[in-house]
């Protein structure tokens, strides 16, 4: 017990002694929640559009009315000819282009049809899909308000509500996404260059050849980068819950018990890591490139998963941020409770415990 | 001299893949003398040591240290032993006194223990006014002589000392050696590595590896006489030479 408290004293030491690991600590996850919730969005507001308007009448007036009132569109410009129309939109910042036919409303009334037509920038698809889909439920939603006035005889009214984030703010999907990503970068980066620099140093073997359990050298590692974390972790909940209106609607505790289960799978990654490599360059490489980049790619909050090649949702399993990151959606935003993700949780702590396993047998390899 | 063999090997052999680094090594060293583990660069002299002190497992060969088996008690070993290795050996952003009490609560040692240990250390060094600045920033001869005293601080019954002069200036390492007799003087065996022929001069008895075997061991009064040489300069030139020839 001596010498773990003296081993983690030590640690602590070695951390709050080197201001840049601070920075990075505490400075990366407020940066990536600034940047995610500020500027990264993947929300589409004030989208610039062009109407092309030929009706000028009763029912291109109004459509266009309720275009630019949601909040989603603005009408930058309205022009009256047709071949302007590709002109604006190599212009630039013109995502939609609207174009109201000539008797429009009269169409309407007397054929009971009539057309619109949407043209919309496809360089950025998904923009496009969003972004059409608002425009036609805004005609739609016109239409309906017309045939109110003269009634027909059968209408099936789509009555659409958006669960547990009514507003569609990008917020619920990237604050868990932010978490996770967090929480893996500190804790392997941190713990395989914090293992490896003693082994560059030497002061491994030092400590090798003093009396002292191996595994206690491991695990006083890990505390302070545990503890860190969870420090962290409740800053990134409250910069979440107070500027981006994050929700938590879950139990805390639990959330909490999730999230040091990450960390712990995370830390038993970090000495995987340090076991493997031999220099602190190359720790790093291997956290960057081994944990940052399939954490962004195959989490799901950055690219849904259901859309990628099934070869790739396969692989996207075997990333343990993947799994915490549905963990913390379920209890934040839909207020789940345990029953609802134990499955997820056991296949956490399943993955722990392998990484443990193996990093452990490796680690007395080495000795030998 | 006190007689009691506190290390004793033999047949003791390490090979990486193909390569013998030390090759069927056997002698012995008594409890209290000073012992000379002398090579040439590559000669094997780290990786004895460090099959000594249980950092590595030995591919063959058999090794009691402290009355202790290299192979089954390397626990009860680590308690028996001081090692102090080629690198640097402490934490170079923890503080002088930081240093001692971290080595002190490693290997144990109570609280109260500790504070006098550490505070006579520091006198001792003559550190009293760098007690609290960082080791990285005094000069790498007080390092050294630092990382010795931290080596033996908790009474070993044998300490390891891997080139432990290297890059030392000619006074520091006379000091370091005045250490070094000072703490056999408390009854510690000391094992120790150099290519300092003239530190080789210091030690009760020597031995000299080649190509990862040991070609002599003998006091060095002994060396000079069985090789008619004047120093241990060329005794140790002789043996060097004798092992590039063999290749």
């Amino acid at each position: 017990m001596k010498q773990f408290k003296a081993f983690v004293q030590k640690e602590f030491l070695h951390v709050f002694r080197d201001p840049k690991t601070l920075l990075m600590l505490f400075g990366v996850p407020v940066m990536l929640i600034l940047l995610f919730g500020f500027a990264l969005t993947n929300e589409l507001k004030n989208s610039k559009i062009v109407i092309c308007d030929f009706a000028h009448d009763e029912a291109s007036r109004d459509i266009t009315e309720r275009l630019s009132a949601g909040g989603i569109f603005i009408v930058g410009q309205t022009i009256s000819d047709y071949t302007k129309i590709e002109e604006t939109f190599k212009a630039g910042n013109i995502k939609l282009a609207i174009l109201f036919p000539a008797g429009l409303y009269d169409n309407l009334m007397h054929q009971h049809k009539a057309q619109v037509r949407i043209i919309a920038d496809a360089s950025d698809p998904n923009s496009a899909a969003t972004l059409t889909g608002y425009a036609t439920n805004i005609i739609m939603e016109y239409q309906r308000d017309l045939l109110k006035e003269a009634e027909m005889p059968m209408q099936i009214i789509p009555e659409i509500r958006m669960l547990y984030n009514p507003e569609l703010k990008g917020a619920t999907n990237f604050v868990p996404g932010v978490m996770a990503l967090v929480l893996m970068l500190i804790c392997v980066l941190m713990t395989s260059v914090s293992i490896v620099r003693e082994k560059e140093l030497g002061t491994m073997d030092i400590l090798l050849a003093s009396p002292v359990n191996p595994f206690l050298v491991i695990i006083s590692k890990a505390i302070p980068y545990l503890f860190l974390s969870i420090i962290n972790l409740i800053a990134i909940l409250l910069l979440s819950t107070t500027l981006l209106d994050m929700p938590i609607r879950g139990s805390i505790l639990l959330l909490l018990g999730e999230s040091i289960l990450l960390i712990i799978t995370a830390l038993s990654l970090g000495l995987l890591i340090s076991n493997v490599v031999q220099s602190q360059q190359a720790a790093m490489l291997t956290s960057m490139m081994g944990m940052l980049v399939p954490t962004m790619l195959f989490t799901g909050f950055l690219f849904p998963i259901e859309n990628m090649p099934v070869a790739l949702q396969v692989i996207s399993n075997i990333v343990p941020a993947k799994w915490y990151y549905t963990i913390v959606k379920a209890i934040m935003i839909k207020g789940l409770g345990i029953a609802a993700i134990w499955k997820e949780t056991m296949v956490l702590a399943g993955m722990t415990i392998l990484l443990l396993l193996i990093s452990f047998k490796k680690f007395k390899r080495r000795l030998e | 001299m006190n007689e009691d063999v506190v290390i004793k090997t033999d047949k003791l052999t390490k090979r990486f893949g193909n390569f013998i680094a030390t090759n069927e090594i056997s002698f012995e060293v008594y409890a209290g003398e000073i012992f000379g583990f002398l090579g040439a660069n590559g000669a094997g002299k780290t990786t004895a040591i460090k099959m000594l002190c249980g950092l590595l497992a030995p591919s063959s060969g058999q090794a009691t240290i402290a009355g202790y088996d290299i192979y089954r008690q390397t626990e009860k070993i680590k308690q028996n032993i001081g090692y102090m290795s080629q690198k640097f050996s402490l934490y170079e952003d923890l503080t002088v006194m930081e240093n001692i009490r971290f080595f002190g609560g490693i290997y144990g040692l109570k609280a109260r223990e500790l504070r006098e240990k550490s505070i006579e250390l520091v006198e001792t060094l003559g550190l009293e006014s760098e007690s609290n600045k960082l080791v990285g920033s005094i000069p790498l001869g007080w390092k050294q002589k630092l990382a010795f005293s931290v080596a033996i601080i908790h009474q070993p019954k044998i300490v390891f000392l891997d080139e432990p002069t290297g890059g030392v200036d000619p006074i520091t390492r006379r000091q370091f050696w005045d250490m070094i007799y000072r703490a056999a003087d408390r009854g510690i065996t000391i094992f120790v590595t150099t290519h300092y022929m003239d530190e080789a001069e210091y030690c009760n008895r020597i031995s000299i590896m080649v190509d990862g075997s040991i070609r002599a061991l003998d006091t060095p009064y002994k060396l000079k006489q069985q090789f008619a040489a004047q120093s241990m300069d060329e005794v140790f030139f002789e043996l060097a030479r004798g092992g590039k020839k063999a290749e």
